[in-house]
């Protein structure tokens, strides 16, 4: 194992998420019950998947001025757990909108399908899955690395009109959008409770390292793949 | 005038905290859950889970970092 420190440090976090985040005293709101402990798990999937993308489109353009191959496999091992951060956030949203949209608020499913926080984020991953469909297609390496680059940064782009500009433009049943009467304005991350703070930044930095954790050994094991590659 | 300000608005926290402190006594938590102490088992299968996943990571990590000093 390389440089360790930080990888004990993403399991310590983890650990005082899940003692803390099930122990420790919680705010008691409606609707949202003891489900608000889903904030360290849920919220921190699209923490990472934020974070992991930042870093992958910083990458990205490292290629575009250096043209070195390394930083094309960074951006693209980045982007994959990114993605993968985003569906399980996806998943988890879709178990949680389950019991406080649809069961306890009683919104109807066609309301719950209109959910402009659910489509903004489902379009917003599948454009990063053109991004692994687009790679895929090429033959040709540098010519892959490219426009994969170039189209990295337009799938960066688009994240934030389909995830953060819209959702918080018209109304949503996801909290943190104005004018939602039905959200559960505690979640506003201007007022969210010291008591929740306490454990969730912890969390978005264990999970967030998780990631980089797994993003470094697959990026380890292209490195290793592509060297085989050019010695034969 | 200060004055008036300053209480006035003590009044109002006062206010507040004693509404909000009202209902939150009528949310329903799991109480029971936390009263017998089941909740330790929940943790105690997370944080198992939570161990294999790590132990299984660094397992893989250092399968590669054996590789990678075999290449060089």
């Amino acid at each position: 194992m390389r440089k360790s420190w930080w990888k004990i440090l993403s399991f310590v976090l983890l650990a005082y998420t899940i003692i803390g985040g099930f122990l420790l005293d919680v705010p008691r709101l409606h609707i949202l019950n003891e489900t608000i402990r889903n904030l360290y798990f849920h919220v921190c999937m699209w923490f990472g998947m934020m974070i992991l993308f930042i870093i992958s489109v910083v990458y990205s353009i490292k290629y575009l001025r250096t043209s070195n191959h390394r930083n094309d496999i960074f951006a693209s091992e980045f982007a994959a757990i990114g993605s993968f951060f985003g569906i399980l956030g996806y998943a988890t949203g879709v178990i949680w909108a389950n019991y406080t949209w649809l069961t306890d608020q009683n919104q109807s499913l066609g309301n719950v399908l209109k959910e402009p926080k659910l489509i903004g984020a489902a379009i917003a991953l599948l454009i990063y899955g053109a991004y692994f469909v687009l790679r895929g297609s090429f033959t040709d390496i540098d010519k892959r690395a490219r426009v994969s680059a170039v189209y990295n940064i337009f799938a960066f782009a688009m994240l934030f009109p389909s995830i953060w500009i819209i959702p918080r433009l018209v109304g949503s049943l996801h909290p943190g959008a104005p004018g939602s009467d039905s959200g559960n304005p505690a979640l506003n991350f201007n007022d969210i409770d010291s008591r929740l703070r306490m454990i969730f930044y912890p969390a978005i930095i264990g999970w967030t390292l998780l990631g980089i954790w797994i993003a470094t050994i697959k990026i380890r094991l292209q490195l290793l793949k592509d060297k085989t590659l050019i010695n034969v | 005038m200060y004055k008036r300000i300053i209480s006035l608005i003590f009044v109002t926290i006062f206010l507040l905290t004693a509404v909000t402190g009202f209902a939150q006594d009528k949310v329903e938590m799991a109480d029971a859950m936390r009263s017998n102490g089941k909740i330790y088992v929940v943790v105690a299968v997370c944080v198992t889970l939570l161990i294999g996943l790590f132990i299984y990571v660094a397992l893989v990590d250092k399968k590669i970092s054996r590789f990678e000093k075999n290449k060089d």
